[in-house]
């Protein structure tokens, strides 16, 4: 069972402009075995499979194939020793087709120099229908396929290259389910025939379904490799965050005073039908439901972006109309969008201007801003939340999705906010800061804050909520109490489809 | 007082810090140093093969003949910073001299000929900042349009005649404060100040963040609209700015300013660093690349090469500061 490994690398390093991505780290894959690599976001992974593919040469370290030591220059390099890597973000040619994509740049040949084209389609054939892809035509341009098909025609293309170890790079990220079981039954059939798999994931169920070991890194170091049936979840989740995680759900106990936010009857198109609700200071709202059930339109029309047409909302008692972004601003009310590149930070600026960008005012005396004041409160910021950074002066879009999660919190939490409103305040983010980001949320509300938190992750509202408003179709469909949420309840509202309130 | 958080420290604390004061000013004013140095370089080089290259009638060609463009190119660098551009901007300095030669020679006093070009810029542009803001009609179509009315109307209704009989008053950009040529103080001044506005004050960062991403800034609370109508009314402040020091440098004003001002002016921008994406740049940019230009302009003449060579020169310029803008960012998202 235990065949040498095909590819190891023993003690690698790499270091960017001063930084050390990765050091002294050891990773093996031998043929037929599907070797997980698991960590967090900045723990090493892609720095590692990037040494592996040819593309970052190491510092330090050597990289043994089939016994043999080797340097790769290139890509090319790691490609004619039978490694290939299917990457995150697909490196296809939409306008061209699925068989031309397949041999690009290796195309059969017939006397003469000219690409033997019907070679070229049988051979393309013959690839997918070994991965079970009957269903692929192979004229199709690839721009009309889907993710996953595109991603099985970037196998089929590793394949054609005979390739004996598959890198595959957080392959499920965008995958819907029935799409992530064909592939899990793909990289399956690929061990069976002695390929080596490197399976780079976040997701603990596909690990354990389908990994014969798994190495885990953190800050670029190495952590350990374990035989798959020695650990469990929660070894796991130790090894990536460096402790172990008590509760994934610290909620917080806090004080909850008066109401705060008061909504009467609000409206706005079609997404927004007659929502009441009130929300008390200290208090965690949990919003759930499904995609395209109202909830972003619903904190959208809150903060101003997309005013109300009609309906009543009240702050601290006092009917106030909001009607855009900066006077919900001004009223105190926060938004921590869902989409955070889009609508969240100014990506090539520094994390200090993204950190004052809502309280700007605040730092300014006349019509000029206090650079010393303003550096400060970032960098005060920068080391409350824990944002892992080089220097404040670095441009957000460098950071981490969970550092850049923590910035927008941080400017919002400039503004002193009464009510904050986190539109999937976890999403993308790794296990470590998204328990921090819990943790911030928890620290907040007993400060009197109160927060309302919509996410589609049915824990992540169970576990954190006080109460939980359910929305669907536009609708309010259900209110629930903390000691009363069941998944089954809280699923049931979701997708309930009747009109009018609920109770 | 704002919200407080301290996270415990699980982790190891991060190493954030200030950047240090060199590395900010590179990365805060690369392309600004590189065009200073290659001002510097070309200045030693030229002055060796022909030392009458720094005589003071020469230094006063290069720094005040051009000192209008350098101007235009402020507002201009504004514009293109909160992610627009302005392409109408010669044609409306050609309207702009216009009236305010035609006031000077009416009779009206000379203060009045200064402050009506200013005026009219900031009211005309007003109009093409609410066509942008709005009604999110794309600058480059509105201000193309505006070219169009502007160059159009302005040869019909002076049928392309010089206006001459200059008021000796009138003339401002012939005299001098302190010794030195009224060109270059505004030049000095208005780069200066439009520089500290834009690097310190809240509305210029609400800039830069406007051009790095809108709608951030938008969800941010910053109001893009009303900021975008500002900015155009500025530039044509400095347009109007601008006009005075054209309109004043000759004995006449011709109805027609040099062809392509606005590309001069906007090259002047992206050459001195401002991302034609929107986002970054600084005014000391422009205003350098500006004197960058007139420096190669007058340097060509000095070592005897036909000036023609001048646009080419400057069109390599264009492109090697692109790619240098492309590859940062590569580099770095």
């Amino acid at each position: 069972m235990t065949a040498a490994p095909y590819v190891s690398l023993a003690g690698m390093s790499k270091s960017f402009v001063g930084v050390k991505a990765l050091k002294d780290v050891n990773f093996d894959v031998r043929p037929g075995e599907v070797h997980a690599l698991l960590g967090e976001n900045g723990a090493g992974k892609s720095t590692l499979i990037k040494m592996m593919s040819g593309l970052y040469s190491p510092d330090a370290g050597t990289i043994t194939v089939d016994g043999k030591e080797v340097k790769f220059a290139s890509t090319r390099d790691a490609s004619a020793a039978g490694i290939a890597t299917v990457y995150q973000e697909l490196l296809l040619f939409p306008e061209l087709t699925v068989a031309e994509n397949v041999f690009l740049g290796n195309y059969p040949r017939k006397p003469g120099g000219w690409i033997d084209w019907s070679e070229v389609r049988a051979r393309t054939r013959a690839l997918l229908d070994q991965l079970d892809t009957f269903d692929l035509d192979v004229d199709a341009k690839v721009l009309t396929l889907s993710v996953a098909q595109r991603q099985r025609v970037e196998i089929a293309k590793a394949l054609s290259k005979n390739a004996r170890i598959l890198i595959m790079d957080e392959p499920t990220a965008s995958l819907v389910e029935s799409d992530v079981q064909r592939l899990m039954a793909v990289v399956r059939q690929l061990r069976e025939r002695g390929v080596g798999i490197v399976y780079v994931s976040h997701r603990m169920p596909e690990i354990f379904a389908l990994a014969d070991r798994v190495t885990v890194l953190r800050d670029g170091g190495y952590v350990g490799t374990r035989d798959i049936g020695e650990v469990d979840e929660a070894q796991l989740v130790s090894m990536m965050v460096g402790r172990s995680i008590d509760s994934l759900f610290p909620k917080a106990d806090a004080a909850i005073g008066d109401t705060v936010l008061e909504v009467k009857n609000l409206n706005h198109g079609r997404h927004v039908q007659d929502i009441s609700f009130s929300l008390r200071r200290g208090e965690i709202l949990g919003v759930a439901g499904l995609v395209g059930s109202g909830r972003t339109e619903l904190a959208l029309t809150l903060f101003g972006m997309t005013p109300a047409t009609s309906g009543e909302i009240a702050l601290e008692g006092r009917t106030v109309s909001i009607t855009s972004p900066r006077q919900a601003r001004d009223l105190g009310i926060a938004y921590v969008p869902e989409d955070r590149g889009q609508q969240g930070l100014v990506k090539q600026m520094a994390i200090r201007k993204n950190v004052s960008m809502a309280s700007i005012e605040r730092f300014s005396s006349g019509i000029f801003i206090k650079a010393g004041e303003e550096a400060q409160r970032a960098l005060d910021a920068v080391k409350r939340l824990r944002v892992r950074c080089r220097n404040i002066g670095q441009p957000v879009g460098e950071l981490s999705g969970g550092n850049q999660q923590k910035v927008v919190i941080a400017k919002w939490l400039e503004t002193n906010p009464k009510v904050l409103i986190l539109d999937e305040p976890t999403r993308g983010v790794d296990v470590g800061a998204k328990a921090e980001i819990h943790t911030i949320m928890g620290e907040l509300v007993k400060q009197g804050v109160a927060i309302l938190m919509i996410s589609s992750e049915l824990p992540e509202v169970l576990g954190m909520s006080d109460r939980i408003l359910v929305i669907s179709g536009g609708r309010l469909t259900g209110e629930i109490d903390r000691a009363d949420a069941t998944p089954e309840r809280v699923g049931m509202a979701m997708t309930m489809h009747q009109s009018g309130e609920a109770a | 007082m704002s919200a407080v958080v301290d996270l415990p420290p699980t982790r190891p604390a991060s190493a954030a810090q200030r950047p240090g004061f060199l590395r900010r000013l590179f990365a805060d004013y690369g392309q600004e140093l590189v065009v200073l140095a290659a001002i510097i370089a070309l200045f030693v080089v030229v002055t060796m093969v022909n030392p009458r290259f720094i005589s003071a009638n020469n230094l006063t060609t290069i720094f005040s003949g051009n000192a209008y463009i350098a101007v235009a190119a402020i507002g201009m660098t504004m514009v293109i910073v909160t992610g627009h551009i302005d392409v109408s901007v010669g044609a409306l300095i050609g309207v702009l001299a216009t009236i305010s030669g035609t006031l000077a020679v009416a009779g009206y006093p000379v203060w009045i000929a200064w402050l009506a070009p200013v005026l009219v810029g900031m009211t005309i542009n007003a109009c093409i900042g609410a066509l942008v803001a709005y009604a999110r009609i794309p600058s480059i179509v509105v201000t193309l349009g505006a070219l169009s009315i502007m160059r159009g109307g302005l040869i019909s209704v002076t049928g392309g005649t010089w206006i001459t009989n200059l008021p000796p008053d009138f003339l401002i950009a012939q005299k001098s404060v302190l010794g030195l040529p009224v060109p270059l103080v505004f030049m000095v001044v208005l780069t200066v100040l439009a520089a500290l506005w834009m690097r310190y004050s809240a509305f210029g960062r609400s800039l830069y963040a406007i051009g790095g991403n809108a709608e951030a800034a938008l969800a941010t609370g910053i109001p893009v609209e009303r900021r975008t109508v500002a900015v155009f009314v500025i530039h044509g402040a400095f347009a109007g700015l601008a006009t005075i020091l054209f309109a004043t440098q000759l004995q006449v004003i011709q109805s027609t300013v040099p062809p392509n001002l606005e590309l001069t002016v906007i090259t002047a921008a992206v050459i001195g660093g401002v991302s034609i994406l929107g986002g970054s740049g600084t005014v000391i940019g422009s205003t350098l690349a500006t004197i960058l230009f007139a420096t190669i302009g007058s340097a060509l003449i000095f070592v005897n090469v036909s000036a023609y060579w001048l646009r080419a020169v400057i069109g390599l310029l264009i492109l090697a500061t692109v790619l240098a803008d492309m590859l940062r960012r590569r580099g770095r998202i």
